[in-house]
């Protein structure tokens, strides 16, 4: 592990600066695009890949309805939500790996700080105390009671494979050897493809578009938000999805990242590298999203102990394939 | 040998085990088809491959064998059998599906767990090969125990012939591979064979509507 | 003064105090006093403790012989017993005088003692000087002793409120598996001291134990103790007694005496009884899992308030269990500092789950006392009635939901890097059985994370489900003290947890002789146990970050956008409802995790009665929900030993012929015995 390289520098602060500027500037583009895909492909015309920023505007500037039985905590979350979302989404190398607090989280404590976001937006959701806010509250515990074992289970391959759990050391590892088509690697890809599903809100585990009760998971619980609050919401849902597509970046495909310590031409590189990777992870997802169907809410849970399956099943045979 | 090349001999092995692991997955009889022709044009693509890398061109009669029989001609065969005799179209489930598929992970992990040490003085690809392979017989076994339709036991015998299939190309200098796999593509026509003419639609469970409707969380 | 004189005069300020309660139920001062006695012992013998792990006295670890007791059996017949602190005691002793002086605090403001307060006040200080004394016990008959003391007077304290008749029943369940837990203890010690009956620690220590003795005294005392701290399958009594007990004695009980009993396991198993084979840690592992697996489930689907904190702590204790059934593989396969880790591990969640149980139940408490009902059910909308109150616990809900920067995610994220430290163990079936404990452990923290925001939510947020939820009011002030220390502690651990491990680093060295290495420096920022696997964890910067970026996101928001806020009814998607019986209740809120994890291992069964068109009665729903574990090993053996007994009972019965008939059987057996072995 390149120990000296990663200690603290000026360089590093200002690339970790970069880092939280450039995830919330690109992630309402990203959530643009997956929506021009689908429309698209559906014969619609769409809304130019711009418009979240406009929408988020729009609602930043509105005054916020808040319901009589609210409490704190209900103006609070969203606040809470997004920046723990944002801190999380700011510590995965993007296009360097050398940021500043890198070393302060790894990888089971991003999981941890996507659950600290996940257990306010609940009890948000419960807040109001409306039914609609309960069925997207119950429906998401049941969700992230599977999707979080089976993060941690390929998080587990990952790290066993490296070494670490520790995500710069973690890219800078898989960039530099050859890693080959490793086994492990294509079974846990596949798993945290399914989890970032589910945790996205995306068909076919939850339509990000509707309204309607029987298919409502994290538009249920974010139901009462209205004005800023709503704008924050949603933001951090823009931004999770770049979280998610990053990580995938990170782990399974970090060609064209810059090293510590290199020069400016390589940033460059490393930065447009990692744009073309999260605009065609978007382009994929609404590709998928529009080739299927959403599932029974009670399919999801099978659906979820598939990829922890998956993912136990990558471990497994990442000890056979190491240990010889 | 390269790396590269055993690297992409195991990728298509472990994709033919996920889709064991699918197969356990599907809960409509035309899904079960569609994923079985999927792992048969699988196992046909890594006889295909093992034919390559090893230098052995009767693994290419294999290959085709499994493409155009298992992967074409069985399915739209099985496909127009539960058309004609209006078998129902959901597949009825012994266990639940989520403790079936973790029996399934125990399975892979008992074949791994008995065959590195068997092995130990072999190649570390062969006993992964056997490890997969061996993995694969037993889902195919466990899918023909866990499902109470003829069809899905036909479809769950012959994921565990792709399984011994997948063994025995990928050891190298095995002898009779072509005429094994004639041999169990024989054996299955006939058994389809014998359910079309015979009408023989479940062995001893029943077509009772009521079955399908058990969920278990709300009636017993 | 001598440290051990200090904690047995604790002792006896303790027994002192148990004197005054006795008068307590017509004195109102005993009640204040017997409790700022107990702060006043804890907190000077959790004092002495830490100066004793951070600064030893030269000369080895301090002792005290007193000449109280039994005579011993190594040939001088002098009453003497034997105390010690060791390092081991003096951790656990820290940890009581953590949770206990908050407890106590919170304990006397709460005013639930019924009509008769002096069963209480006399037997709290009881309860602690047992606690204590097993703690710096140095021989097997003061261990015993004190171990017997301290479930006494928490099954006094259980039947507290003994009118009730749920209270009878789970008292009596309590005595049962107590006594069955201390008679396998007993039964360990006797095997520890072997033929030479000599039962100091140290003189134990010294000895040489045959391998099936080992063997029989690590599962006597998994048995025992294991019963003690909530291990499941023994578990069925904590559910029980737990949430019938007071409180304050709740959370003494979930917090400080399970605590207590793993102490027993740990002093057994890694101090006393010498090495023993690889497949002790295997035990561990499976129980834990099973405890933490089942605990969190068991308690996912609760209505009262106090039984959901005891499942939560049988799930807790899982945890525990399985960083100690880690320690116990890689102590057996060599492995050192990985040992010291996972031993790091359970020790952190020891501190953390004190701290934070202690924290939750006060809190129950005083939602007790506010409304008079557990039953959550019942509860809703407390925060708007009791906000300091409403924050503790959510402190309390995240801690143990493992939520950063708070102590609890500190523990859960040095197990998991200490399970990937199970891939250097040799024996593959381990390597395999760790990666699925792994799994388990994963969907442990995921369900208590709902468990808990379940029953936050369910009584703090919504609207009010009954009049006495509308009407709650806050807490008295010493109890919202006793809250909010403990609520602070628990951040401040979480955010600082080198001060924590810096406690931890002298017993793993006794136990393990080895320890997580020094941080340095920098350990005041980063925390990294294991030097070549460069995982870390920083909690201040977390935190940090984390207002820091709030801050700015509200400034930004609050500036450039907009701050106004209208308070208007619910949107409710256009159909609101005033009556708060249309939110979601517990039952539904856990109803999808029924589904999915219920019908298996509960065979939960929902039932629909619904009455044809026409029919004005009113539909029913039925939810059956079975404690398997209760059903096939609980009710077979006492179904086996009632029948048992009443064949037995005809003996009662006999004329006297019969009953000589069986003296001279007895006689001629015994004379056919010398007989033989002659």
């Amino acid at each position: 592990m390149n120990a000296a390289a990663m200690a603290p520098s000026f360089e590093s602060a200002v690339l970790q600066l970069l880092h939280a500027v450039l995830v919330l500037a690109v992630a309402p583009a990203l959530t643009g695009i997956v929506r021009l895909v689908k429309s698209r492909l559906t014969g619609k015309r769409g809304a130019p890949l711009w418009q979240p920023y406009r929408d988020l505007w729009r609602l930043l500037r509105k005054e916020a309805v808040v319901a009589e039985s609210a409490s704190w905590l209900f103006r609070v979350a969203p606040y809470m939500t997004f920046a723990a979302i944002w801190l999380g989404a700011a510590l995965i190398p993007a296009f360097t790996a050398d940021l500043l607090l890198g070393p302060s989280v790894d990888l089971i404590v991003l999981v941890a700080l996507l659950g600290g976001a996940r257990f306010f937006t609940a009890l948000a959701g419960l807040d109001v105390g409306t039914s609609f806010g309960g069925i997207g509250s119950s429906r998401e515990l049941m969700i992230a009671s599977l999707a979080e074992p089976a993060m941690l289970m390929v998080i587990f391959t990952v790290s066993l494979l490296v070494g670490t759990t520790s995500l710069p050391h973690i890219a800078i590892a898989l960039l530099g050897t050859s890693v080959g088509l490793r086994v492990s690697l294509g079974l846990g890809l596949v798993a945290i493809v399914m989890v970032a599903i589910a945790e996205n809100a995306r068909v076919p585990v939850d339509n990000p578009a509707t309204h309607l009760e029987l298919t409502m998971v994290h538009e249920a619980m974010i139901l009462e938000y209205s004005g800023r609050h709503l704008a924050l919401m949603e933001a951090a849902a823009m931004v999770k999805l770049l979280l998610y597509l990053s990580l995938i970046a990170c782990i399974f495909a970090p060609f064209g990242m810059a090293l510590p310590a290199a020069g400016v031409r390589a940033l460059g590189i490393g930065l447009l590298a990692w744009l073309a990777k999260m605009v065609l992870g978007a382009v994929l997802l609404g590709l998928f999203e529009t080739s299927i169907a959403k599932m029974r809410v009670f399919r999801v849970s099978e659906f979820l102990a598939a990829a922890l399956l998956l993912g136990l099943l990558a471990v497994i045979f990442l000890y056979v394939s190491k240990g010889l | 040998m390269g790396h590269l090349e055993f690297d992409i001999a195991h990728l298509l092995g472990t994709m033919v085990l996920v889709l064991s692991f699918g197969l356990l997955f599907q809960r409509r009889i035309f899904g079960v088809l569609r994923t079985f022709a999927l792992q048969a044009s699988l196992l046909a693509a890594a006889a295909a491959w093992q034919a390559y890398v090893q230098d052995a061109p009767h693994l290419y009669i294999t290959a085709a064998i499994a493409l155009v029989f298992k992967a074409i001609v069985i399915p739209v065969a099985l496909h127009r059998i539960v058309i004609r005799l209006q078998i129902h179209r959901s597949v009825e489930t012994v266990l639940g599906v989520g403790l079936t598929m973790i029996i399934g992970v125990g399975l892979v992990t008992l074949s791994i767990l008995l065959v590195l040490p068997v092995t130990y003085e072999s190649g570390a690809i062969t006993r992964e090969n056997l490890a997969l392979a061996l993995s694969v017989v037993l889902l195919g076994l466990l899918m023909m125990i866990t499902r109470r339709n003829a069809v899905t036991q036909v479809v769950g015998f012959m994921s565990l012939e792709n399984g011994l299939i997948l063994a025995a190309v990928g050891v190298r200098g095995m002898p009779f591979v072509v005429e094994m796999s004639v041999a169990f593509s024989v054996m299955v026509a006939f058994i389809i064979f014998g359910v079309f003419f015979f009408h023989i639609r479940e062995r001893f469970d029943t077509l009772d509507l009521h079955y399908l409707e058990t969920f278990r969380g709300e009636r017993e | 003064m001598p440290p051990l004189l200090l904690i047995v005069g604790a002792v006896a300020g303790l027994l002192g105090a148990a004197v005054i309660g006795l008068f307590g139920n017509r004195w109102a001062a005993a009640g204040p006093i017997v409790y700022v006695v107990a702060i006043v012992a804890l907190l000077a013998a959790g004092g002495t403790a830490l100066l004793q792990l951070l600064a030893p006295a030269v000369g080895g670890d301090p002792t005290l012989v007193l000449p109280i007791g039994l005579p011993s059996l190594a040939g001088d017949f002098q009453l003497e017993t034997h105390f010690r602190l060791d390092r081991l005691s003096a951790f656990f002793l820290l940890i009581l005088g953590l949770a206990v002086p908050a407890v106590s605090l919170f304990a006397i403001g709460y005013g639930h003692h019924g009509t008769e307060p002096a069963r209480v006040l006399a037997f709290y200080p009881l309860f602690l000087a047992g606690m204590v004394l097993v703690l710096i016990a140095d021989d097997a008959f003061a261990f015993l002793v004190a171990w017997e003391f301290m479930s006494l007077a928490s099954w006094f304290l259980v039947l507290a409120g003994h009118r009730a008749d749920e209270t009878r029943r789970a008292a009596y369940v309590y005595l049962v598996m107590a006594s069955a837990g201390t008679a396998a203890l007993l039964l360990a010690f006797g095997l520890l001291a072997g033929v030479a009956g000599d039962y100091r620690f140290a003189a134990i220590r010294a000895g040489h134990l045959a391998d099936l003795a080992a063997v029989l005294v690590v599962v006597l005392t998994l048995i025992g103790a294991g019963s003690k701290a909530g291990l499941v399958p023994l578990h069925v009594w904590l559910p029980l007694a737990h949430p019938a007990a007071p409180s304050p004695v709740s959370a003494l009980m979930s917090g400080a005496m399970t605590k207590i009993a793993l102490y027993a396991i740990i002093r057994v198993l890694f101090d006393l009884v010498g090495p023993v084979g690889w497949w002790v840690g295997v035990i561990l592992l499976v129980v834990g899992a099973a405890s933490a697996v089942m605990g969190v489930l068991y308690g996912l689907f609760q209505r009262d308030l106090k039984t959901l904190l005891a499942y939560s702590t049988v799930e807790n204790i899982g945890i525990i269990a399985i960083g100690l059934g880690l320690a116990q593989l890689f102590r057996a396969n060599g492995l050192a500092v990985l040992a010291a880790l996972a031993m790091t591990a359970a020790l952190f969640h020891c501190v953390s789950h004190a701290m934070l149980k202690s924290l939750l139940f006060c809190g129950a408490g005083a939602v007790l006392n506010a409304t008079g009902s557990r039953d959550i059910e019942r509860l809703g909308a407390l925060i708007h009635r009791m906000p300091v109150t409403a924050v503790a616990m959510l402190i309390g809900a995240a801690g143990l939901s493992a939520l950063p920067p708070l102590n609890g995610f500190v523990s859960e994220w040095l197990t998991f890097q200490a399970i990937l430290a199970g891939a250097h163990l040799p024996q593959w079936s381990l390597k395999f059985g760790i990666a699925v404990i792994g799994a388990l452990l994963a969907l442990t923290a995921a369900l208590a994370a709902a468990l808990f925001v379940r029953a936050y939510g369910i009584v703090f947020l919504g609207r009010p489900r009954s009049a006495a939820a509308a009407e709650a009011v806050e807490a008295l002030p010493t109890m919202r003290t006793a809250l909010v220390l403990l609520a602070a502690a628990c951040v401040l651990f979480g955010v600082l947890p080198f001060a924590v491990v810096e406690v931890i680093t002298p017993v793993t060295d006794l136990l393990l002789g080895q320890s997580v290495p020094r941080q340095g420096i920098a350990s005041f920022l980063w925390f990294v146990p294991l030097p070549d696997s460069a995982s870390s964890y920083s909690g201040v910067v977390i935190l940090v970050a984390i207002a820091v970026l709030a801050s700015i996101v509200v400034l930004a928001v609050h500036r450039l956008a907009s701050n106004r806020v209208r308070r208007a009814p619910a949107w409710d998607c256009g159909f609101p409802d005033p009556r708060p019986e249309t939110q979601y209740s517990a039952d539904s809120l856990s109803q999808p995790l029924r589904r999915v994890f219920g019908t298996a291992l509960f065979q939960a069964r929902e039932r629909v009665d619904m009455p044809p068109p026409g029919d004005r009665r009113p539909a029913r729903l039925e939810v059956q929900l079975r404690d398997l574990i209760w059903i096939w090993m609980y009710e077979p053996v006492a179904g086996g030993l009632g029948w048992f007994t009443e064949r037995i009972n005809g003996l009662q019965f006999l004329t006297i012929r019969r009953y000589l008939t069986f003296m001279f059987a007895a006689l001629s057996f015994l004379l056919a015995i010398v007989a033989v072995t002659q």
